[in-house]
């Protein structure tokens, strides 16, 4: 680890009691992310990406509980502080956008008053101040007419104009990271681009670490730094953003990035991984992967594979990883 | 706003000119006031006098005109029993009834609030098991029972407080807590309820995201959604209060506007019976007005046009 290191998640655990039983939906995950960095988390509905995210802000309800592992900000754990100390964390150091900019802001509060509650908690600014604050963050998400925007309700505005919102309430008291959770998924896509350039922007200028949830990986190209790729609760493979789309080594990761359209060479249809993700109830005794992959032999079926660093930086948890570089 | 409560006024109108058809209707067909009002040895003659004398040898419409006209003047005609103009004798018992309704509603209020939201902040605990449980036994017993039971125990027993009657602070404890009780169960459910669904709304993970204690999510973000569906139903709920005070207000011989017209329709008095529906029923639409107003204020979604 390097001095930079913001956040580093090592070996989380989180489970679901239900009354089928005990579904580990965060099974052993580990991740960092440095200051100024982004780092996507990419996998497919349901593989534990959101669940990780609201692990590590210490946010799950019940029925789920984090049972293990460390979430270190800046090498303090954050899974061995009190609540009241984990309520200063949240939205001063880490603050988290989410996927539904129509139904994230109260409907009944103006954006001041969302936006000023934050900064009066954390900053410990008075009203006058904490509206002046407002109006400054929104016109650095570059929302035009701020002082008067400031007054509106959500419903008087836009779904973009909402996520812009958004983004400014979590950057309003400078977090050291910022966890974005499929920011763009509800939006137009030409808003789409406008927000994540935003976040990009920001996150440069005030160099704040980021975690960008996505399940989309043309996002995952133009804006992260770093991967990983999530499934079934695990991450399967994990490296620069470069290495990771020209080489590929989990065969997870290669069906989801043949999955993408492209535009040389016309598809009549697109690609898509054969099989399920496995029920997290009943899992496969060896690689979660295997009952899809192409080159899964006895091997994959009985024993689980463990994620290792097959190539500077870039880890994999595949038995076959280096076979299939050359497939 | 003003255009909207303007309207409003207006649409009330037809409704109080149909309440009035439904009662004059009811009043006619539910039995003849000559008989109650004389002794079973009048003569035939004695009552064509009375009838004469009441108009009631007239045919239905002229009845009914001589009636909506009298009404329009404000006259609900004499009351049999007082052989006074019904409509003083009905406002005269308003206050009273205001208490009792406004210190239920109090005691409803501040027992449904915060015992709502804790059973939704509780959900399935054994907090929630009880108050749930209560709050089904409280809407399993009826009023006057309540109200009996009450007497029972902190009047009959040990003489804490007075039976029946108005006047001090301690006559209106018992029946108070009888309507208020009733009321707050019903309340303190759609309140359980309504948080619940709120506290599972993204905007609460979004402000517990945003690092605030605990009580600002619960107090401020939820409740202040919790409460619009509340205010709603709660005014629907009057209707309840209005009722509840007829039995209450009997039960522990309250003298307001309920007490006087369950006695009214005892005894047959129909003047005081229209007059005191007719005040109940614009007392029902300027509360329906009311929450509207108040509807509109909490949440700024509403615009009346």
């Amino acid at each position: 680890m390097s001095e930079a290191t913001l956040l580093e998640v090592r070996e989380l655990q989180t489970e679901f009691v239900t009354e089928e039983g005990i579904i580990p939906a965060v099974n052993g995950i580990s991740l960092h992310v440095s200051k100024g960095e982004t780092l996507a988390l990419v996998g497919e509905s349901g593989c534990g990406k959101s669940i990780t995210s609201l692990s590590i802000l210490g946010l799950i309800a019940e029925p789920g509980r984090v049972t293990g592992g460390k979430v270190l900000l800046e090498g303090r754990n954050l899974l061995h502080l009190s609540r009241k100390e984990m309520r200063r964390v949240r939205g001063q150091e880490i603050s988290m956008i989410f996927q539904e900019p129509m139904t994230s802001l109260n409907p009944v509060f103006t954006i001041g008053n969302q936006i000023g509650e934050s900064v009066r908690r954390h900053l410990r600014l008075n009203r006058k101040q904490a509206r002046a604050k407002s109006v400054e963050m929104l016109e650095l998400v570059g929302i035009a007419h701020a002082d008067k925007v400031v007054d509106y309700f959500p419903h008087q505005l836009s779904g973009g104009m909402r996520q812009r919102v958004m983004i400014a309430i979590a950057l309003s008291c400078s977090p050291k990271l910022l966890i974005a959770d499929e920011p763009t998924t509800a939006l137009d896509v030409t808003i789409q681009a406008q927000i994540l350039e935003l976040i990009a922007r920001l996150s440069k200028t005030l160099d704040t670490g980021v975690i960008l949830i996505t399940h989309d990986l043309g996002v995952v190209a133009e804006m992260a730094d770093r991967v990983a790729v999530m499934y079934a609760g695990e991450i399967v493979e994990e490296a620069s953003v470069e290495a990771l789309f020209e080489q590929p080594l989990h065969p997870y990761t290669q069906g989801l990035l043949k999955s993408l359209p492209s535009i040389e060479g016309l598809q009549d249809e697109l690609y898509s991984i054969p099989g399920t993700v496995p029920n997290l109830l009943d899992k496969p005794p060896g690689c979660l992967f295997a009952p899809r992959c192409p080159y899964a032999d006895g091997l994959c079926a009985t024993v689980r594979p463990l994620l290792e660093e097959r190539r500077d930086q870039h880890r994999v948890r595949c038995h076959h990883a280096c076979k299939e570089e050359r497939l | 706003m003003g255009k909207y409560i303007y309207r409003t006024v207006l649409q009330i109108v037809p409704v109080l000119f149909i309440i009035s058809l439904i009662v004059f209707i009811l009043v006619h067909v539910t039995g003849d006031p000559v008989n109650l009002m004389l002794p079973d040895t009048a003569t035939p003659e004695e009552r064509e006098i009375l009838t004469a004398a009441l108009g009631l040898d007239q045919p239905l419409y002229i009845q009914y005109g001589l009636y909506m006209k009298n009404l329009l003047s404000g006259d609900f005609g004499t009351s049999f029993r007082y052989n006074e103009s019904a409509l003083p004798i009905v406002l005269e018992r308003l206050p009273a009834s205001f208490e009792l309704a406004g210190a239920a509603m109090l005691i409803a209020v501040v027992l449904a609030v915060p015992l709502g939201i804790l059973s939704a902040v509780k959900r399935n605990s054994l907090l929630d098991l009880i108050l749930s449980s209560i709050s089904v036994l409280g809407k399993a017993m009826p009023n006057f029972w309540v109200g009996i039971m009450l007497i029972l125990l902190f009047s009959v027993s040990l003489g804490m407080l007075p039976v029946s009657g108005r006047g001090t602070l301690q006559h209106l404890v018992l029946p108070a807590i009888t309507l208020g009780t009733g009321v707050s169960v019903e309340m303190m459910r759609l309140i359980r309820s309504s948080m619940l669904e709120i506290l599972g709304q993204d905007y609460i993970r979004t402000a517990r995201s945003k690092g605030l204690w605990e009580t600002v999510v619960i107090n401020k973000h939820a409740l202040r959604n919790a409460l619009i569906p509340v205010v709603t139903i709660t005014a629907l709920q009057l209707t309840n209060l209005v009722s509840g005070a007829l039995v209450t207000e009997t039960v522990f011989a309250w003298p307001g506007m309920g007490q006087l017209l369950v006695q009214a329709v005892y005894t047959h008095d129909m003047a005081i019976v229209q007059a005191a529906v007719f005040v109940i029923a614009l007392m029902v639409i300027f509360v329906n007005l009311a929450s509207d107003i108040v509807y509109g204020l909490l949440d700024p979604r509403i615009k009346y046009r």
